[in-house]
């Protein structure tokens, strides 16, 4: 992780400045300590959810926490997101792009080895490339889409040609589908990979004990001896193991109990505000949402800061109506912020010939855990309002499939992405499959095409933050609050940072954490 | 007896393939499929479309059911549609971690809770009878992760006795499994002794109203001796009824206790099966809670006939 | 004569705290909304706080009011509960009984679709059905009574076929008694026991079963409150000492210890004569 900003190209320059503050809002009772030399031995214990007996390390289906924190372990991505949300080099070592950032040329990393012995070459990063490519059923497959072509330019050097130009092509690189594994491996219950631990007994859903990789290329990680996981779906269960000391990390602590568990002398809690948002979603295809006064009438119907102390125990940041948080650097901080308002709500309601206006919102725990509840709050703050609310319980299985994009109104989310661009083209450009409010604006997706290519930095600013405001002011996505991603350590437990992506340090604490001398 | 036990074991089987038929049509007509479940948020229609040809879901059920019939009944439980696993590879290793605990629950529960009960029956209205009958009713009203929680709390988080997480695994000795399991067993205990004893008692009383019993007091046999000899013996029938209840209760009834234990057992790998629309999976975990149902319910019939000579004698009717 | 003034001393303590906890929360049951000093979705104040003037049993996960929780849960709970233990019995018991007087085919029927039905766990059935159909109070409550009455149909039927194979029985049937005077005259009276006893128990299991499965998302809908999904949904706020979680826990024990005690009192009123006189 060496010399990080000048291998990123000139056309990064500008960008990185703006991103240096980005992540740290985050940090929340954890004395400084990265100066503390890493220290070798120890098993950590990490009880995490989201795991189920059908995991396996197949890169193209990772989904869930505890699969994608394995593969972490076994293997390594293309780019690192850091905790300052920040593009490092990982296996691909240095990179440059073309002017108009179409054409990209990257390093791939040399003397990294296999866990198989073999030497990593482009062949291998190709080959892991091209499983998300094509006639693929890869998650990432709309992710890698952009990517025309894919040539070899040397043993240690791949030329990345996009369809357009796209400034944060490094960053799309950071997908944690984007694991490398040797050419030709498709034996994905015994995986192989470069990463700092080599996997030992797994038991899908279960638990699962990686032994330390001692040829591990990463200065400073790879720390502990060995890692067990141990998969706790239920939160209960997972705080429990936490404060009778059977692990020293957990992710996705409750909401609600996270002040109480915070007063457990022996447990840290780690608090990383990034991305995350939650979302009422109103289907702009869909009466009444077809009409903008509708959106607009529920927009002014929920008390925010409410939502935000009940649901989230104020562990996050107040939304509004738009998907670009706070630490991010193409915010736009002169929206005013949209506040409960009946006398609007109401305004706007008989604006649309909706008067009382009736929806039916569709929640489930399935769309971020406390959403039930957070249905309950907004129901009760727009009954305020004049607006009558029916919650319509889901039950979590089939939720994204029967539910969300399916139903005029629901609750969802959006983990964070690293840039605005991908957040912006992901979930609001009309001919993204994943425009969750099939929201439809012309001069929105121009703008948003125009801004990819652009690397002029004060004009992308415009631009995005003219985006921000057609979604908060048209837009079918009511966004009243971001959460913090919540994990609680050990005190034990040395080297732990927030971090802007992911639970668990983006996914790779097994590998930067030490154990207390 | 044989023949008795033969057709049972006839009706058993018929009723496992019901199971069968009733499990794949109610995954059939829920919402969401296997493609779904592993796509999640990222399904698109093409993902979804792609995944299914990929998986066979785009053949007829009814074909899908023959195949899976066909191969189960040559041993064969299939793979899992989601990790193409064979089912086996996951489904022995918890099927012995439910029925490791559940021997070790019932161990304990069965003996002490027909023991309680026949005692709380001989020394009725008495102090005994009373602590125990509220004592049992306070167990068995509060929910079985609540009890679980409070367990945890007293005799983990706050002493650290034993693990809060029931976590087991291969080669592990047998004292760590021991420790590891004992606060989902307690939980268990509790809940199922309370139901068994407070049964035994009511049964038992039950018998004791019966003429022959008043004929035995009559002669003046002490309490005791009439509750052992001649109540208990009558009241076996719906004692061997509830107890193979019980039973199998612990093995296809703890999924909660398993959520909060963090124990792997079949319960909750059934329910996860159902949540990934996991067919094959589902099935057979349906199959081995179905067999193991059928199999306590014959030993309560058998055992209820044994026990009961004008049963097993009957005049004027097929039995 | 002893034995009668013994049960009249003895039998009412418990007998009258069970009938006193039952009349308790049947008035709950139909007052209990009435008296809330707030709403059952009203947010008034900090989650998880502890009790305090105006808020004698503190607020919730969500910060409402506890005791207005429980008031409006009563009505929820007991009812659902009671509705769907009627109706379980209502299916099972006739059902039982016949399959065990009449035999044959039809025992063969009903006992086969009734063995069926159990050899699925009953939280799996659950799931799967109200998953199917939605998770409405009535689909709810149709669905806990459909797969309890399996456990009652067995438990009648077992017990209905112990007492008719008896020498009573028999005698009754050579004298030619038709099938409605057996069941009423011999059956019924007979089977009671067992099947009260069942019946207490089976009402406090439905409490259980609902907030099972709210567990799994898919018992009573928020933001109505039930007392089972309220044990569950506070149920950690235990870990670190607070009380949220023992009020449902508590008012569920009362209701089934109170049930409970009843039955136990009107049984031992049938099951006498050898009473406590030793």
């Amino acid at each position: 992780m060496t010399k990080p900003h000048d291998q990123l190209g000139i056309n990064r320059r500008g960008l990185l400045a703006g991103m240096a503050g980005a992540g740290l809002l985050g940090v929340s009772g954890l004395p400084l300590r990265a100066q503390e030399t890493p220290r070798r031995g120890g098993v950590l214990k990490l009880g995490i959810s989201g795991g189920s007996t059908t995991d396996d390390f197949d890169v193209r289906k990772l989904a869930d926490w505890v699969p994608v924190n394995q593969a972490y372990m076994v293997m390594n991505g293309l780019v690192e997101i850091d905790s300052d949300n920040i593009a490092q080099p990982e296996l691909l070592e240095s990179w440059e792009a073309e002017p108009g950032a179409t054409v990209w040329t990257f390093d791939v990393r040399r003397g990294v080895t296999f866990h198989n012995g073999k030497s990593l070459t482009a062949d291998d990063v190709i080959y892991s490339l091209n499983l998300h490519r094509g006639d693929s059923s890869s998650a990432a497959r709309s992710i890698v889409a952009p990517i025309t072509e894919i040539e070899k330019t040397g043993d240690h050097q791949i030329r990345i040609t996009l369809e357009s130009g796209n400034a944060d092509l490094p960053y799309v690189l950071s997908d944690y589908h984007l694991l490398v594994v040797p050419e030709g491996f498709d034996d994905w219950s015994n995986p192989v990979g470069t990463g700092p631990f080599i996997p030992e007994r797994i038991e899908p859903g279960v638990r699962g004990r990686f032994v330390r990789n001692e040829d591990y290329w990463k200065p400073g990680c790879a720390n502990v001896d060995a890692v067990e996981v141990v998969v706790i779906n239920d939160v209960t269960a997972r705080t429990n193991a936490l404060m009778s000391g059977q692990v020293q990390a957990i992710n996705a602590v409750d909401f609600k109990t996270v002040n109480l568990l915070g007063r457990n002398p022996r447990v840290e809690i780690v608090r990383s505000a990034g991305g995350q948002h939650f979302t009422f979603l109103m289907d702009c295809t869909k009466a009444p949402f077809t009409d903008v006064n509708t959106r607009l009438a529920i927009k002014h119907a929920v008390d925010r800061q409410q939502l935000l102390d009940t649901a989230l125990a104020g562990y996050g940041q107040l939304g509004n109506d738009h998907p670009i948080p706070q630490t991010d650097r193409f915010h736009n901080s002169e929206l005013p912020q949209r506040t409960y308002d009946p006398e609007q709500a109401q305004f706007y309601a008989q604006k649309a010939g909706m008067d009382p206006l009736a929806v039916t919102l569709s929640a489930s725990d399935a769309a971020f855990s406390g959403a039930v509840d957070a249905a309950a709050v907004f129901r009760a703050a727009a009954t305020g309002a004049g607006i009558d609310v029916t919650i319509d319980r889901q039950p979590a299985d089939g939720y994204w499939s029967d539910v969300w994009m399916q139903v005029p109104f629901c609750m969802s989310y959006w983990g964070g992405r690293p840039t605005a661009d991908q957040m912006l083209s992901i979930a609001y450009e009309s001919t993204s499959s994943y425009n969750d409010t099939r929201w439809a604006n012309e001069r929105f997706d121009r703008l948003l095409k125009e801004a990819r290519a652009l690397l002029d930095e004060e004009k992308r600013r415009e631009i995005y933050w003219e985006c921000q405001a057609l979604i908060h002011n048209d837009g079918g996505a009511m966004i009243p609050m971001f959460g913090d991603y919540l994990d609680a350590v050990s005190t034990e437990l040395r080297g732990v940072k927030p971090h802007a992506m992911f639970n668990l340090m983006g996914a790779r604490m097994a590998e930067k954490v030490w154990f207390d001398a | 007896m044989l023949t008795l036990i033969a057709k049972r074991a006839v009706l058993g089987v018929f009723t496992l393939w019901l199971v069968s038929v009733l499990v794949f049509a109610g995954t059939e007509i829920l919402p969401g499929d296997v493609a779904g479940a592993i796509l999640g948020q990222s399904a698109t229609p093409e993902s979804l479309a792609r995944l299914r040809a990929e998986l066979g879901l785009d053949v007829p059920a009814l074909q899908r059911y023959a195949e899976w019939l066909t191969g189960f009944v040559q041993g064969d439980m299939g793979r899992s549609m989601a990790s193409g696993q064979p089912v086996a590879d996951l489904l022995w290793p918890r099927f012995w971690n439910t029925m490791a605990l559940a021997a070790y629950a019932g161990a304990i529960a069965v003996p002490l809770a027909v023991g309680l009960g026949i005692t709380a029956a001989a020394l009725r209205g008495g102090i005994f009878d009373r602590v125990s009958n509220v004592a049992a009713l306070a167990f068995v009203s509060l929910p079985e992760y609540f009890l679980g929680l409070l367990l945890v709390l007293w005799l983990s988080v706050k002493t650290g006795w034993l693990p809060s997480l029931a976590d087991t695994y291969d080669g592990m000795g047998l004292a760590a499994w021991f420790r590891a399991t004992t606060l989902p067993m307690l939980v268990l205990v509790m809940v199922t002794t309370a139901q068994i004893l407070r049964m035994t008692r009511t049964t038992v009383l039950g018998v004791m109203d019966q003429p022959y019993v008043e004929t035995a007091f009559l002669k003046g046999l002490r309490n005791g001796r009439v509750v052992l000899r001649h109540a208990t013996p009558n009241a076996a029938a719906p004692i061997v009824n509830v107890v193979s209840f019980n039973i199998a209760y612990l093995i296809t009834g703890v999924v909660l206790v398993e959520a909060v234990f963090n124990y792997n057992g079949l319960g909750r790998f059934m329910v996860d099966a159902v949540s990934r629309r996991d067919l094959p999976l589902v099935q057979a975990a349906a199959m081995i809670f179905g067999g193991v149902y059928v199999f306590l319910n014959m030993v309560a019939d058998i055992a209820a006939i044994a026990l009961n000579p004008r049963l097993r004698h009957p005049r004027g009717k097929e039995a | 004569m002893t034995a009668l003034t013994t049960r009249a001393a003895s039998v009412p303590l418990t007998g009258w705290i069970g009938m006193a906890l039952i009349a308790l929360n049947l008035f709950l049951f139909l007052f209990g909304p009435m008296l809330a000093p707030y709403g059952q979705e009203e947010i008034v104040g900090v989650p998880f706080d502890v009790p305090q003037p105006g808020h004698p049993l503190g607020f919730d996960q969500n910060g409402r009011d506890m005791l207005s929780r429980l008031l409006y849960g009563a009505r929820t709970s007991i009812g659902i509960s009671l509705a769907a233990v009627c109706l379980s019995f209502a299916i099972g018991v006739p059902l039982g009984i016949l399959a065990a007087i009449r035999g044959g085919w039809m025992d063969l029927v009903l006992s086969r679709l009734v063995d069926t039905v159990m050899s699925i766990p009953v939280l799996i059935s659950a799931l799967v059905v109200l998953q199917a159909l939605g998770s409405s109070l009535p689909v709810l409550i149709v669905t806990i009574a459909c797969l309890d009455s399996t456990r009652v149909f067995r438990l009648a039927r077992l017990v209905a076929q112990g007492i008719n194979v008896m020498e009573y029985a028999e005698v009754a049937r050579l004298r030619g008694e038709g099938l409605i005077w057996m069941i009423r005259r011999e059956i019924l009276p007979n089977v009671m026991p067992p099947l009260v006893a069942e019946f207490g128990m089976r009402f406090c299991f439905t409490f259980l079963f609902v907030a099972g499965l709210s567990f799994l998302g898919l018992g009573v809908q928020p933001p109505f409150a039930d007392w089972g999904g309220m044990v569950r949904d506070n149920q950690q706020g235990i870990l670190y000492g607070l009380y949220a979680p023992l009020f449902p826990a508590a008012a569920i024990a009362l209701v089934t210890i109170g049930v409970n005690l009843t039955v136990d009192w009107m049984l031992s009123g049938r099951t006498t004569v050898q009473g406590d006189n030793r």
